[in-house]
């Protein structure tokens, strides 16, 4: 069933939708050609016949008058002033949205506010108003019905004319002296018109449906001449009796609109970029894991948390980005481990798998384990997981603007993440977040307790940002580039306050960062991360004095010393590799001044000394 | 906000005032002399020059257009020939049954088409976003005037669940459960274009929003995936939907014509169809203008709820 809905609903559905327009209009074009009954002529005695009586396959109507020609002949005209009345919309449109966008200033003003007072009615008003003016017809209705769609493609194309007339090849026509009606015809309408065409296209369905519409209400097709809708409005009479005259013209009308309208979805589905790459699946609640061999759910815990030979990968589409290539970190109890790296080299991915936060799709978790006290996170239950999310394990993220809701006050923010866990009395809740405020030293916490994320500085941001991953005490935080945001000072203002958070609360902090200076003022030991490996880990004194790998003391050189200036200032060439076709060897050697033939051979250990830990066969000279 | 919503309705007046000059031109439109369309083909011309000069229709076009304004300002919008009496009360009487039945419709299409979508979008490419997804499908092909006749026929002909037309019996008293059971059928057969339309926006406001940064946020925090989907999601989400809700509440008041006239619901739909059958054109001038007057306020109230929801709009 699940499949059968699922081929039904993909592109199968808008070639079905085609194919079937695709023969109504056929149909309609041969109907003079078939051997088909007079639709008007009146045989009293056999009215009402039901469907597949002798003569008349699908009965006959209230006047004995042939169902099935009259069906034909009216779905021919119902398409055919539908069509119609796509046409002189377009015509009708393209001219005035031409116009206002070429001619621009106060041409394009008139004519744009007229049709905004046009776009005031409810569309059937108008279109009532003027089959009231003109009286009631076929030819009227279809007026009506045009004059009512004309803002849609005046709306479009003006737009469009107005993006296409500041262009350069516009200006070379104007320059080159060709008069406004010659550069309209020949340079702009020809751009204009794939557009035109699409709109037209989406509109059709309506037309029909509207014209059917002034019909069924008597004001189109005056009898005994036959559309969709007068086939209608002539049912209505006689529904209890005869529902088949009600039903053959309705189911009518249904599949011409619901091809126009497959067909349309169809196009829609396959010009929009996002379904392709699945920019619009909706991310699941954890990070899907799969991996080939499940890790112990508990061992002795060694530190607050720890990564085992963690392996996160994307899958796009037939490619695989191997983001997290089995990293493995301990970050001990009260410690601040910094793990830097270019963008790109895997540290978000890293920091978001611990808890199972990477988007999925396209992200899964293929290996490894992430322990929180020896318990492996990922093996856990989505409601014991959630339940740890933000109470033992928090968040700071970058960019508070785009990670705060926006429209929510950031005290109910606050709030909720105490409260998610907790049972707690609002104004228990209350004063417990303002203390925080206080303590992320946020002047007049009473009154941004009600702000919203969007009245706030950058840094004010940040630091409810800080606030509210302390909400519920918890024992570690996962920092991912918190800083980055923000300016020099700010910047300063907010490590010196982490720092000291960490001091007096005892936190263990994971701190992600591109910025070795940042590394330098806050972490305890540093890992560097490049293309989703670790390279080097240790100390942060000690890598910062001898780096043993050639893109960490890159990295260094990189930093802008304050008050030196006397070291060069280095980038490092080129750009970290995709991570989807990684050589089998050290993926920094394309980088690397120091690679040699060994380097790309294969995959390199991470060799472990007493603090150190570094990936490199040929390491830069570590002088004391 | 009371300056804006200030602002808005004085930036209202000229929409409105356009509204009338464009109605005024559309009637002058009419071919041939008003006062013999009026009184038909035979009328005598001595009666037919009386009936000019009665309605002003001797004078100068604009001339006449700002009478007929100066007229509507003062509460006069002219009488109906075909009722006798005058065009305002008939306007307003049949105009508050027609904002009953699109009331309750918007209302249907808004909760249930919103629910579809948030739950279309929470399943995505599951079982339910599949029914959900062939459903508006069908919701959305279907003309509202056929899906009304066949709502009668099963539901009041062949079911006898539901009355057959009208809004209240004939006999009896006008409670509002009999004005209830009177509503359903229409308020349903009107409210399917709208629910398929919203609950396709929905779902893709909603898919748009969850992969916001702020919602990986709230994961982080331990918001559990209801507080997510529905707290979250859905809040942000509802500032694209509730201008597709204002688009809809224009498309339900013109679908109640089709549906006043299925269900013989006393609208202003219906009204104006039988007037412009009896070419009673005041009712339809005074319907046509008082109606549209009417959307252009409730525009500015959807604009209002937009910027409640949104702070981010300066109010």
């Amino acid at each position: 069933m699940r499949l059968f809905l699922s081929l039904l609903i993909r592109n199968r559905l808008a070639a079905l939708g085609a194919v079937l327009l695709l023969a109504l209009v056929l149909l309609c074009l041969i109907v003079p050609l078939l051997p088909l009954a007079d639709p008007d002529v009146i045989d009293t005695p056999n009215k009402f016949l039901r469907p597949f009586s002798p003569g008349h396959v699908l009965g006959t109507d209230h006047l004995g008058r042939d169902l099935l020609s009259r069906l034909l002949w009216g779905t021919r005209l119902s398409l055919a002033v539908g069509f119609a009345a796509a046409l002189t919309a377009a015509f009708f449109g393209t001219l005035i949205g031409v116009c206002a966008g070429y001619f621009g200033g106060w041409i394009d003003n008139i004519l744009m506010r007229l049709i905004d007072m046009i776009m005031a009615f409810p569309y059937i008003l108008l279109a009532l108003a003027i089959v009231a003016a003109l009286g009631p017809g076929m030819m009227n209705a279809l007026i009506a019905v045009a004059a009512v769609n004309v803002p849609f493609f005046a709306r479009n194309i003006r737009g469009i004319s107005a993006g296409l007339t500041a262009r350069e090849f516009i200006d070379a026509a104007r320059l080159s002296g060709q008069g406004h009606l010659r550069i309209i015809l020949t340079e702009l309408l020809p751009n204009v018109l794939p557009v035109i065409i699409v709109a037209m296209s989406t509109t059709i369905g309506w037309m029909v449906l509207e014209t059917a519409g002034l019909s069924f209400l008597g004001l189109g097709s005056q009898p005994p001449q036959a559309d969709l809708g007068s086939m209608l409005g002539e049912a209505r009479a006689a529904l209890i009796t005869a529902p088949h005259t009600l039903i053959v013209p309705g189911l009518m009308i249904f599949a011409i609109v619901m091809s126009i309208n497959l067909l349309g979805d169809g196009l829609r589905d396959a010009l929009d970029p996002r379904l392709r790459t699945g920019a619009l699946a909706r991310p699941s609640p954890v990070t899907r894991i799969a991996r080939d061999i499940a890790p112990a759910a508990t061992v002795p815990a060694k530190g607050a948390l720890e990564l085992e030979d963690l392996t996160t990968r994307f899958h796009v589409g037939s490619r695989i980005y191997k983001a997290v290539n089995g990293v493995s970190l301990t970050l001990a109890r009260g410690e601040c481990l910094g793990l830097i790296g270019e963008s790109g080299s895997g540290k978000s991915v890293t920091a978001l798998s611990v808890t199972g936060l990477v988007a999925s799709p396209p992200g899964v978790i293929t290996g490894g384990a992430a322990r929180l006290d020896g318990v492996d996170l990922l093996s856990l239950p989505y409601r014991s997981l959630r339940g740890l999310r933000g109470r033992r394990i928090a968040y700071i993220f970058q960019d508070p603007l785009s990670t705060l809701h926006p429209l929510y006050r950031i005290g109910d923010q606050m709030v909720e993440a105490i409260r998610v866990h907790h049972r707690m009395p609002m104004a228990e809740a209350r004063a417990k977040c303002l203390d925080l405020l206080r303590i992320v030293r946020i002047p007049n916490p009473e009154g941004r307790f009600s702000a919203y994320p969007h009245e706030l500085s950058g840094g004010m941001r940040q630091r409810v940002g800080i606030a509210m991953a302390l909400v519920n005490d918890p024992e570690v935080i996962i920092a991912d580039e918190p800083t980055t945001a923000l300016d020099v000072t700010v910047q300063a203002q907010v490590l010196a306050l982490l720092d000291e958070l960490r001091r007096d609360r005892g936190l263990s902090i994971l701190f992600i960062t591109h910025d070795f200076g940042v590394v330098g003022q806050l972490c305890d030991r540093v890992a560097v991360m490049y293309a989703g490996q670790i390279v080097e880990e240790g100390p942060t004194a000690a890598i910062l004095a001898a780096p043993a790998h050639p893109y960490t003391r890159r990295l260094i050189d990189s930093v802008p010393e304050l008050g030196g200036g006397r070291r060069k200032l280095t980038a490092i060439p080129g750009l970290p590799p995709a991570v989807d076709r990684l050589s089998p060897g050290c993926a920094f050697a394309p980088r690397c001044d120091r690679a040699k033939e060994a380097c790309r051979q294969g995959p390199i250990a991470l060799a472990r000394t007493d603090t150190r830990a570094l990936r490199c066969l040929f390491p830069e000279e570590v002088t004391p | 906000m009371g300056r804006y919503i200030l602002y808005r309705l004085i930036s209202a007046v000229p929409v409105v005032l356009g509204i009338t000059v464009i109605v005024f031109f559309i009637m002058s439109l009419i071919p041939g002399d008003p006062a013999t369309a009026i009184l038909g083909a035979y009328a005598s011309p001595e009666n037919v020059a009386k009936l000019n000069a009665d309605l002003g229709l001797d004078k100068p076009m604009v001339q006449r257009y700002f009478i007929w304004l100066g007229n509507m300002l003062g509460g006069d919008f002219g009488r109906s020939f075909s009722l006798n009496r005058p065009v305002l009360d008939e306007v307003v009487e049949r105009f508050s049954a027609t904002l009953v039945l699109a009331g309750v419709s918007l209302l249907i299409c808004s909760v249930l088409g919103i629910a579809a979508g948030v739950v279309s979008a929470a399943r995505q490419y599951g079982l339910a976003d599949k029914a959900i997804t062939l459903a508006v499908l069908v919701g959305i092909s279907i003309p509202s005037f056929f899906l009304g006749m066949l709502l009668i026929l099963y539901f009041a002909v062949h079911l006898r669940w539901l009355p057959v037309s009208g809004m209240y019996e004939i006999y009896g008293g006008r409670t509002f459960g009999d004005l209830l059971r009177h509503m359903i059928l229409p308020a349903t057969a009107l409210a399917a274009v709208a629910t398929g339309v919203v609950a396709r926006l929905s779902r893709g406001a909603m898919l748009e929003v969850l992969r916001q940064d702020y919602i990986r946020t709230a994961r982080a925090k331990g918001v559990g995936e209801g507080g997510v989907i529905w707290r979250h999601a859905l809040r942000a989400a509802m500032v694209s939907i509730i201008p597709v809700l204002g688009i809809q509440a224009g498309f339900v008041l013109s679908g109640a014509v089709y549906i006043e006239v299925v269900f013989q619901w006393p609208g202003v739909g219906r009204m104006l169809v039988d007037a412009i059958l009896k070419r009673d054109l005041m009712l339809v001038q005074g319907g046509v203008t008082f109606v549209a007057a009417c959307y252009v306020l409730f525009n500015i109230i959807v604009d209002v709820a937009q910027s409640l929801i949104d702070p981010r709009i300066k109010a």
